[in-house]
């Protein structure tokens, strides 16, 4: 069966900077890959090449379709929820609204929706309301992946979910990650500096040097590699 | 990163302050207004056509205001879209159109020409370029669509009919005309029904997360670069039923220059309400449209040609005391 998910030969650039060199990745339906790598190793700029908020070259394939030609917009509306390093939540906007916005792709009623969220996020009902700027941040982080849910993604990219936030939020939120994983079937393509975190949610991963795979593989033999272990895991 | 934010950030305190102040005074104002006009009847009638121009500046200043919001841009072509928009209007009741289906329909061509607009002119301005050169692009399609008016319709002075009878309502010894009560209403629904579409359709809320995000929104599907042209297309219409209502008035004449004076008073509104505001956008307007009529009343030497340097000398003192506008936030801005 083909991939969910297949990039061949990526490459991206930010003006004169090579950001991504010939990367080439395969995430499975419903399967949950992480990507590991150093600050400025291309992870975050792989998500991106994925969604189409960078310019890229080579082949991305999702659920057949090429995405080479195609914006973040479209990506969208094919299934793929890219939630943003900084979250990109509508800060001015409510919690409601935010959610609203999420099922932005989709059409018919958002009532069902709004139920299948809350039973991840039960504290959304009381705060619909509310500005979304004044959460915390780690209920930003919830309610962007909230408004993911509302998107029914095929393909979720979680850039940095745990990113400045407290250890025990951070299990909350890789929790719900997983149960959205096992109970709807997304599959989940994580970016996470925190490679221990990211290992135990993911079955497989891609270490990214200098925008390129420099490993790839199961999550246990990775995490049993000397010089991921080394080098990521500190040990 | 840290230090910058927090020196940029108001502290709370004082926005909570500045806010109670405009709230202040706005209560201050309305009180001013609703006893002088139980004192006097002609304050009362002043007021009442003060508001009537208020609501014209109003439609305009919100059409500014929607398009900065999404661009950070001041179409200086507003009030010649609005005037062009009108003209149209007046060819469709030279071809037999009745007043009420003439309306419509104008606002309905101004929505598309809005739209073209901003798809011809703008877009691929706005994609090479920055915030300068769209406004340059502004002032481009300003003079175009001037001289198009003149081209098609001719500079000299045309009539134009309102849809109000000429009666006047007497109540007390004040004196309304059917003329600025209609005027008032037509104005307000049309930025009631403009804040329901951004509240509650998708299509609204799409609109308002381009403007405020437009990368965010991107990745949620939104088509942001299609927003900003419905954003023109609104803002287009509703300039349009600020031309009519003014072109309506008895005291302005349909002619190429007919909304320079208006889209003035607008953008001193605008800027007043704080540019990101509809809302402080439209008490802005109805309170520069009813001090000035007051104004022009009770003040000797404030002759109708003086009404704009006095808006000016409004407008600087305002914000001089309160740079964000009556209405306007500091913004934080992330460095």
């Amino acid at each position: 069966m083909a991939p969910l998910l297949a990039l061949r030969d990526v490459d991206a650039r930010y003006g004169p900077v090579q950001a991504l060199r010939r990367v080439a990745l395969t995430v499975d339906e419903g399967e949950v890959v992480a990507i590991l790598g150093a600050n400025g190793a291309g992870k975050t700029t792989t998500l991106r090449a994925i969604s189409g908020t960078v310019r890229r070259t080579g082949t991305i394939e999702f659920a057949g379709r090429s995405l080479i030609r195609r914006g973040p917009e479209a990506a969208a509306r094919l299934g793929i929820a890219h939630v943003p390093e900084g979250r990109g939540t509508f800060s001015e906007l409510t919690v409601w609204e935010n959610l609203r916005l999420g099922a932005h792709v989709r059409r018919g009623s958002l009532k069902d929706d709004f139920r299948r969220v809350l039973e991840y996020f039960p504290w959304l009902e009381r705060r619909r309301s509310q500005q979304a700027g004044t959460l915390s941040g780690g209920e930003q982080q919830m309610l962007a992946i909230a408004r993911a849910v509302m998107q029914r993604p095929r393909l979720l990219l979680l850039d940095e979910p745990s990113l400045g936030l407290a250890p025990l939020v951070v299990a909350e939120i890789f929790r719900i990650v997983g149960e959205l994983n096992t109970r709807e079937g997304t599959a989940v393509l994580l970016v996470e500096q925190n490679a221990r975190t990211s290992l135990a949610a993911a079955s497989r991963a891609y270490v990214l040097e200098v925008g390129s795979v420099a490993y790839e593989g199961a999550s246990d033999d990775l995490a049993a590699h000397d010089a991921i272990r080394r080098s990521y895991l500190g040990y | 990163m840290t230090a910058a934010l927090s020196t940029l950030r108001t502290p709370w305190r004082r926005v909570a302050l500045g806010q109670w102040l405009v709230a202040a005074l706005l209560a201050a104002v309305v009180v001013f207004l609703v006893v002088g006009s139980l004192q006097s009847s002609l304050f009362l009638q002043q007021t009442i056509s003060g508001l009537a121009n208020g609501g014209i500046y109003a439609s305009l200043a919100v059409a500014l205001v929607l398009i900065y919001r999404a661009t950070e841009v001041i179409n200086f072509a507003q009030g010649a879209i609005a005037t062009f928009t009108t003209y149209v209007g007046w060819q469709l009741l030279a071809w037999g159109f009745h007043y009420w289906p003439m309306f419509a329909l104008t606002i309905a061509l101004a929505f598309v020409g809005g739209f073209v607009c901003e798809l011809v002119a703008i877009r691929p301005v706005e994609r090479r370029g920055n915030v300068l050169t769209v406004v340059i692009a502004t002032i481009g399609l300003l003079i175009l669509l001037e001289g198009l008016i003149g081209r098609i319709w001719g500079n000299e002075v045309k009539f134009m009919p309102s849809p109000f009878p000429a009666r006047i309502y007497h109540l007390g010894g004040a004196a309304f005309s059917l003329q600025d009560l209609g005027t008032i209403g037509i104005s307000i629904a049309a930025v009631v029904v403009l804040w329901l579409f951004f509240r509650f359709t998708k299509v609204g809320l799409a609109m308002r997360a381009a403007a405020v995000r437009p990368a965010a929104a991107r990745l949620v599907g939104v088509r942001v670069s299609w927003m900003l042209s419905l954003g023109w297309g609104l803002a287009a219409a509703l300039g349009a039923v600020s031309g009519l209502l003014a072109a309506a008035s008895p005291s302005v004449l349909l002619q190429p220059s007919m909304m320079d004076g208006v889209l003035i008073y607008a953008f001193a509104a605008a800027v007043l309400g704080g540019l990101e505001s509809a809302a402080g956008a439209v008490v802005a307007a109805l309170l520069i449209g009813v001090l000035l009529s007051l104004l022009s009343s009770y003040v000797s030497w404030v002759t109708p040609a003086l009404l704009l340097p006095v808006a000016f000398v409004l407008m600087l003192v305002v914000l001089l005391l309160k740079p964000t506008g009556l209405f306007g936030r500091t913004r934080v801005r992330k460095v």
